[in-house]
């Protein structure tokens, strides 16, 4: 069986006798059919799909003998979290460590980035631009916004940076660390085409560097410009693409970042290779530790915040990536799925695609049948924001619940104060990756004292 | 009290910038409209984010994003500007009396900018709607994924003039080392005649519109096709 390419063994055609190939399953033949017919690689959406190790190969020890738990439901476990402490005259209050990911308009519809800004502020968080610039309907239904300052710099203006209450300077993404992005012509409506001063109907391509500096000691002079134009108030944001975590967060510690927004390879996009999501970058697992230990060195460990995305999924993710030193999380892929995407009641539509609900990850078409990552106004209709917004609010406020469920089991009254010490790995990998002990041993590969 | 005709002189040798940049922002609700200001000494991001008509004045050698993301605002900097100069500029005018470093009104969306000297690398790249005009020459890698607006070079083009061209048009008096993909050279036709003859009057500029030669988008990149592989 392929744990990336499939489950081998359990498809229509097997019958007593025929061995799959391990490595030549059925979704690589037919991938290699797919590139002889087509001549192009796949683009998607969605992030990493391959198995990697995640945070499920970690479990929380829980209260014993020598710790003392929290009542479940009635002892206080905080869960806020402020962001910007470092420089910015006006800091971030979140009511709870998990932030809604950048997201532009253009790959999503207008409905679902008002979706997404009611239902973050019920939930007392932020939610975040993406490529292609701030739109009156995400601004108007966003109490926290997030604006990304990204290499194409489509729709930049200082009015925007203005009236944003933090600025995201996006280095990199972790499903395409090195990587630029595309909008094919057919989401690109008159109103996308306006917003990012591009004709209607041609591809937009989104550039992998930034047009105004290059390295890390232009960007501390980028930040610096910022800063002077929003007058100090607004805090900045560098978001990176997991592949040299430890360096890259000291760089941008030293660029002047009052929080890093660390991306792993399981982070989704709008529109990628599917070879660029697969096979670049590190994943979440293995970034977190790094970054923290970097921080940790330059004494910046919580005065620089570090948020963590990548394949956030539920309060047991949340609780290991804040136990790992993190001092919140992001989500993308989730809040699309809280909102609707992939929604087993469109599964006629769904296939009419050449897709199934639970499958869906083309979402750089502009069909979706769930209306959210499209620009097509009668699949648009199909999200009502209002109630999308509760779902994304009620799915958030489940995600805190099981945070501080698993905090308050580990004893804490604050979902920040969970450590790595409240952890152990169920593989090698994990161990190692984490830092923290393989079940059952004090074993941390790579950590013990004769280097093993 | 100040009245619109007065010059409000700061000097960055004893003023901190960002009380100069505050002052600037603070000054768009009323004050002075005329500014000067000296000694900057190569310092990064000043008059940045100005939002206001004022006449600004900069009486040397400017360090990294001068008064970027410009609003309204005429600057002229007696002296020599660092990287991205005007850069994401809305409106208004930059005049430059000396050189300009790389990436010059970089995404600009609005407004003019005019360089006296030369203009080093990645001048307008991702220009979305300015118009530059570059009385020497410029780098390598000039106007790279211009969408809009237009580049007007009164002296020679480096390497990659132009690649990955929207619809910016760019004209040029003298040699271009070489274009970037996709883009060629166009016709100048007589809207694009008025157009560079306007440019070259509101710069100044000792050139006549014969004398120049017009690049923009082929157009084939515009949609991804994988017989074009190759040239993305």
């Amino acid at each position: 069986m392929s744990d990336y390419n499939g489950q081998a063994g359990d498809g229509m055609n097997w019958q007593p006798g025929l061995r799959e190939s391990y490595i030549f399953d059925r979704n690589t033949i037919e991938e290699i059919r797919r590139a002889a017919s087509q001549g192009i690689y796949d683009i998607r959406g969605f992030g990493a799909k391959r198995k990697l190790p995640h945070f499920d190969d970690l479990l929380f020890l829980g209260a014993s003998m020598s710790r003392y738990p929290l009542e479940g439901y009635r002892e206080r476990c905080d869960t806020s979290v402020t962001l910007g402490t470092r420089f910015a005259k006006k800091p971030i209050e979140l009511k709870i460590p998990i932030t809604i990911a950048g997201m532009s308009f253009g790959a999503l519809s207008g409905q679902a980035k008002e979706a997404l800004g009611r239902g973050a502020t019920m939930a007392g968080t932020s939610t975040t631009t993406g490529d292609g610039g701030m739109t009156e309907e995400e601004r108007g239904h966003s109490e926290i916004l997030v604006y990304q300052v990204l290499p194409s710099r489509y729709g930049m203006n200082p009015d925007d940076l203005r009236r944003a209450d933090a600025i995201e300077v996006v280095v990199g993404q972790g499903a395409k660390p090195g990587g630029g992005g595309m909008l094919l012509g057919q989401k690109i409506s008159d109103r996308v085409a306006e917003m990012r001063n591009l004709p209607k109907g041609i591809d937009q391509r989104s550039a992998c560097r930034h047009p105004d500096w290059t390295g890390p000691d232009d960007l501390e002079i980028k930040i610096e410009e910022i800063r002077e134009i929003t007058d100090w108030e607004k805090p900045i944001y560098i978001k990176i693409g997991a592949s040299r975590p430890y360096y890259d967060t000291q760089l941008a510690v030293k660029a002047g970042a009052d929080v890093i927004v660390l991306d792993g390879m399981q982070g989704g996009t709008a529109a990628t290779q599917d070879v660029f999501i697969e096979h670049v970058g590190l994943p979440t697992l293995a970034c977190i530790r790094e970054a923290v230990e970097a921080l940790q060195e330059m004494g910046m460990h919580r005065e620089v915040q570090l948020i963590v995305s990548g394949g956030i999924r539920n309060g047991a993710d949340v609780a290991k990536a804040l136990a790992l030193g993190a001092d919140a999380v992001s989500i993308g892929v989730a809040a699309m799925i809280a909102l609707g995407d992939n929604d087993p009641a469109y599964a006629d539509d769904y296939a009419k695609i050449g897709s199934a609900a639970g499958f869906y990850d083309d979402w750089h078409e502009g069909k979706d049948p769930a209306g959210i990552s499209t620009q097509d106004p009668e699949l648009s209709k199909r999200l009502d924001p209002e109630l999308g917004g509760r779902r994304l609010n009620n799915y958030l406020r489940t995600m805190t619940l099981e945070t501080q469920t698993l905090a308050r089991a580990a004893g804490k009254s604050d979902v920040h104060n969970l450590e790595p010490e409240d952890l152990v790995a169920l593989t090698i990998e994990a161990a190692a990756m984490a830092r923290v002990p393989l079940a059952g041993t004090d074993w941390i590969p790579g950590r013990s004292k004769d280097g093993f | 009290m100040t009245t619109a005709t007065d010059v409000e002189v700061v000097d960055l040798a004893t003023t901190p910038l960002r009380e100069l940049n505050q002052r600037l922002h603070d000054g768009a609700a009323g004050g002075p409209l005329r500014w000067r200001i000296v000694n900057p000494n190569g310092a990064h991001a000043v008059a940045v984010g100005v939002d206001a008509p004022f006449e600004i004045e900069i009486e040397g050698h400017t360090g990294y994003y001068t008064a970027g993301m410009n609003k309204h605002a005429h600057v002229r900097v007696n002296g020599n500007v660092g990287v991205g100069c005007g850069e994401n500029i809305m409106s208004g005018t930059i005049h430059i009396t000396g050189n300009a470093s790389q990436a010059c009104a970089a995404t600009g969306r609005g407004g003019l900018v005019i360089v006296e000297g030369d203009a080093a690398a990645r001048c307008g790249i991702s220009m979305k709607g300015v118009e530059i005009v570059v009385k020497g020459s410029i780098g390598h890698m000039s106007a790279f994924m211009a969408q809009s607006g237009a580049l007007v070079v009164c002296g020679d083009a480096g390497d990659s003039l132009g690649d990955s061209i929207y619809e910016t048009h760019i004209y040029v008096r003298g040699s271009v080392e070489g274009l970037g993909a996709d883009c060629i050279e166009k016709e100048l036709k007589e809207f694009h005649r008025e157009e560079l003859g306007r440019l070259l009057t509101a710069a100044g500029a000792d050139a006549k519109v014969d004398e120049f030669k017009r690049y923009g988008s082929a157009r084939r990149l515009y949609n991804f096709n994988i017989d074009h592989a190759g040239e993305y």
